[in-house]
């Protein structure tokens, strides 16, 4: 085989074996662009430092399916370390040290896996993680798609930093830091081959936006990303798990009128379609102002509004309701039966 | 908040005033039926029921094609399904709609293949990949969907496509209204007529509502506004005896319709007598593929069936005809809801009694429902 540099033109099963042309793959693809000294031993484990002084250790994994591999604003890669990351983040977490698997299938292009990585790498080094261990596996064509991956992700919260649902009280605002399911809309849109204009995912690291919360010194109580199900779905859980409940206010949340013609034009509700790079926030009403100021402060963050407030709950009450501009209030249900599969 | 949106909402404010002052008190409610799922769902989801006064009701009619299409249909296209070497290809909205004893979810999890697809067009690109299988269309909808299917068989003619066929079970609006509207029990006094259906049809074939049974009509628009001035032109038509067709949706509909897409499906289909859930049969109300074109008809393929059975207790054929608001059915929220339908018109997004539980349950009392906080 060449032992030229760059990546394979096709993906081989061999690939996968575990013996030469999986090394030449992990030195000619991987080690370039995701090299630092806890990869580099190519050991079975990686050994890590100590997690910072007075800190806890987080760990999340995840795994990214997406269809197709490649979507304006991103790739899979691109994704996996994003949505890692941002798991980490929402929880608290300063995010430290990801694994990153891959599942090729056999007669994938090389130069695919090879944008994929490239991608992967300049996210981690954007959300400052290091990628510590690997792993290849090819499966034989026509038993995957292209390209899966799954990840784990380690992150450290520091001592006195602590939120979770628990923490929500009535009377909080919930606050979303950008338009929202600008991913999910971009990713049917590729699917049914719909121009889109100029609309890409929203995909992105938002680790930054979380500490820069706390730096702020806010008394942030909840966040999550609105991921699978997008806002909705967020939503009923934390109402579920709070015992609170939620409203939303329509005009309110930030809504692109791309992703809304995309949602009419394949009977979609742009509430539940799925983002990869925004925060919804759980803080108390009198620190809106503050947080949506450092909020839009920030290149991911532009676009923060308040969208909703925490209430008690009361009897014959649903968990999330959306009032809308006439006034009128509807419930806002989890989705029944199959949301969209594969978006992520 | 957009500016569209809040203008929009001084219109609907300022609209729903000027009804409340013709309506005025009335002993029995004027009763109004939208005749199209986009309008149930539009109606529900801006809550518009709620904000109309006491001397309005809003019914819905079979406007959406899901929630008509008989159970013996699902059963039709199962059994074809069954059979090895097939493919059905779905829209969406059907896959969760129970049949006899099953539905095309649990055919698809009990190994037969079942494809959802967004339009017709998709279903051929299926044929193409699985030459050897034979790939059926469940081919369901209204004037709007029609036209889109007989393009589809136009392009599998052209291209030679032996392998791809269709399930009948198109229907046609206008017959349907005639049959609602002369049935004694349906007490209506003016239909919103369909905005996407009349841009096919045209409006001129909705005439016999007010020529012959001295309805009033108006074709509308989706937008809640829209909706509203069309409630408005109904009550001003209804209180003062008169019964015209208004064509509100005037940027998009004409008198005659799409002509291109009428002799496209005429080509392709022929008028064929329908059974619709809740209506029963009408005669002339639905589509048959024209003798040409059998070799194209899943539903000339030899396959028994037993005889359909309707779910019990469930009561969409009075929701339906609008005798009734779906809360009133027995079966409403409590063993039929969107995870777990019994009818036809909880699954659809479009028909009635699921808008109605996603939409407009907030203040109903639903017994025993999981997700409804019972207590303090």
């Amino acid at each position: 085989m060449s032992r030229d540099e760059g990546p394979p033109p096709k993906i081989l099963l061999a690939h996968g074996s575990g013996g030469r042309l999986t090394y030449e793959l992990v030195r000619d693809v991987f080690l370039p662009e995701l090299s630092n000294p806890a990869l580099e031993t190519l050991s079975d484990a990686a050994l890590l430092p100590e997690l910072p002084p007075g800190t806890r250790p987080v760990l999340t994994t995840d795994a990214f399916v997406v269809d197709p591999s490649v979507f304006p604003g991103g790739d899979v890669g691109h994704l996996s370390i994003c949505g890692t990351v941002n798991d980490l983040a929402v929880a608290g977490a300063k995010p430290l040290y990801l694994t990153w698997a891959l599942i090729l299938e056999e007669g994938v292009d090389g130069e695919l896996i090879a944008a994929c990585t490239r991608s992967a790498a300049r996210t981690a080094r954007e959300a400052g993680v290091t990628v510590v261990a690997g792993d290849t596996k090819v499966v034989p064509h026509g038993k995957g798609d292209h390209l899966f991956i799954t990840t784990a992700g380690l992150g450290a919260i520091p001592e006195n930093r602590r939120v979770g649902d628990d923490r929500i009280a009535a009377g909080d605002a919930v606050l979303v830091t950008g338009p929202i399911g600008d991913h999910g809309a971009t990713i049917m849109a590729a699917r049914h081959r719909l121009d889109a204009g100029d609309l890409q995912s929203d995909c992105a690291p938002v680790n930054g936006l979380t500490e820069a919360l706390f730096a702020a010194g806010l008394d942030i109580h909840a966040m999550h990303d609105p991921t699978r199900g997008g806002v909705v779905t967020t939503c009923n859980e934390v109402a579920r798990r709070s015992g609170l409940r939620i409203l939303l206010v329509e005009e309110s949340i930030p809504v692109r009128e791309e992703v809304q013609t995309i949602c009419e034009l394949l009977g979609l509700e742009a509430l539940a379609l799925p983002c990869e790079g925004r925060v919804l926030v759980w803080l108390p009403e009198e620190q809106v102002e503050p947080a949506l100021a450092v909020l839009r402060n920030l290149q991911y963050g532009t676009g923060a509004q308040q969208i909703g407030s925490v209430e008690a709950a009361a009897k014959g009450s649903v968990p999330v309701r959306l009032r809308n501009a006439l006034g009128t209030e509807r419930p806002l249900d989890l989705l029944s039966g199959m949301d969209l599969p594969r978006i992520c | 908040m957009s500016d569209a949106v809040l203008k929009d909402a001084r219109t609907i404010s300022s609209l729903v005033a000027k009804i409340g002052a013709v309506v005025g008190q009335r002993d029995r409610p004027l009763a109004f039926m939208e005749v199209c799922g986009t309008h149930t769902h539009a109606i529900a989801s801006a809550g518009l029921r709620r904000l109309l006064p006491k001397g309005i009701r809003l019914v819905s009619g079979p406007g959406c094609p899901v929630c008509v299409t008989p159970v013996g249909y699902l059963d039709h296209a199962v059994a074809l399904g069954s059979r090895p070497g097939t493919t059905l290809c779905t829209f969406g909205d059907l896959y969760r709609v129970p049949s006899s004893h099953g539905s095309l979810e649990l055919l698809a999890a009990s190994g037969g293949r079942v494809r959802i697809v967004y339009s017709a067009r998709d279903s051929l690109d299926v044929a193409r990949e699985r030459p050897s299988e034979d790939v059926i269309f469940l081919s369901i909808g209204f004037e709007t969907t029609t036209p889109t299917i007989a393009a589809v068989l136009e392009e599998a003619e052209r291209e030679g496509l032996a392998n791809f066929r269709i399930l009948v079970g198109n229907k046609t609006i206008p017959s349907a209204l005639r049959a609602i509207a002369r049935d004694p029990e349906t007490q209506l006094d003016g239909l919103l007529l369909p905005g996407h259906v009349s841009v096919i049809t045209g409006w001129h074939v909705y005439r016999f509502l007010a020529d012959e049974l001295q309805l009033p009509a108006v074709v509308s628009g989706f937008a809640p506004a829209e909706i509203t001035r069309a409630i408005l032109e109904l009550v001003q038509q209804a209180t003062t005896g008169r019964a015209e067709v208004v064509n509100q949706y005037a940027r998009v509909v004409t008198a005659e319709g799409n002509r291109v897409a009428q002799d496209l499906v005429d080509r392709y289909f022929e008028p064929a007598d329908a059974t619709w859930r809740g209506l029963g049969s009408i005669t002339g109300s639905g589509l048959a593929l024209r003798e040409q074109w059998a070799r194209r008809d899943a539903g000339r393929v030899d396959i028994e069936f037993p005889e359909p059975e309707e779910p019990a207790g469930c009561r969409c054929g009075d929701v339906l005809k609008g005798l009734i608001d779906p809360p009133q059915c027995p079966l409403f929220g409590t063993r039929c809801t969107p995870d777990a339908p019994v009818g036809a018109c909880m699954v659809s997004s479009e028909g009635s009694c699921a808008a109605w539980y996603r939409h407009e349950r907030l203040g109903l009392e639903l017994p025993g429902r999981a997700d409804t906080q019972q207590g303090g």
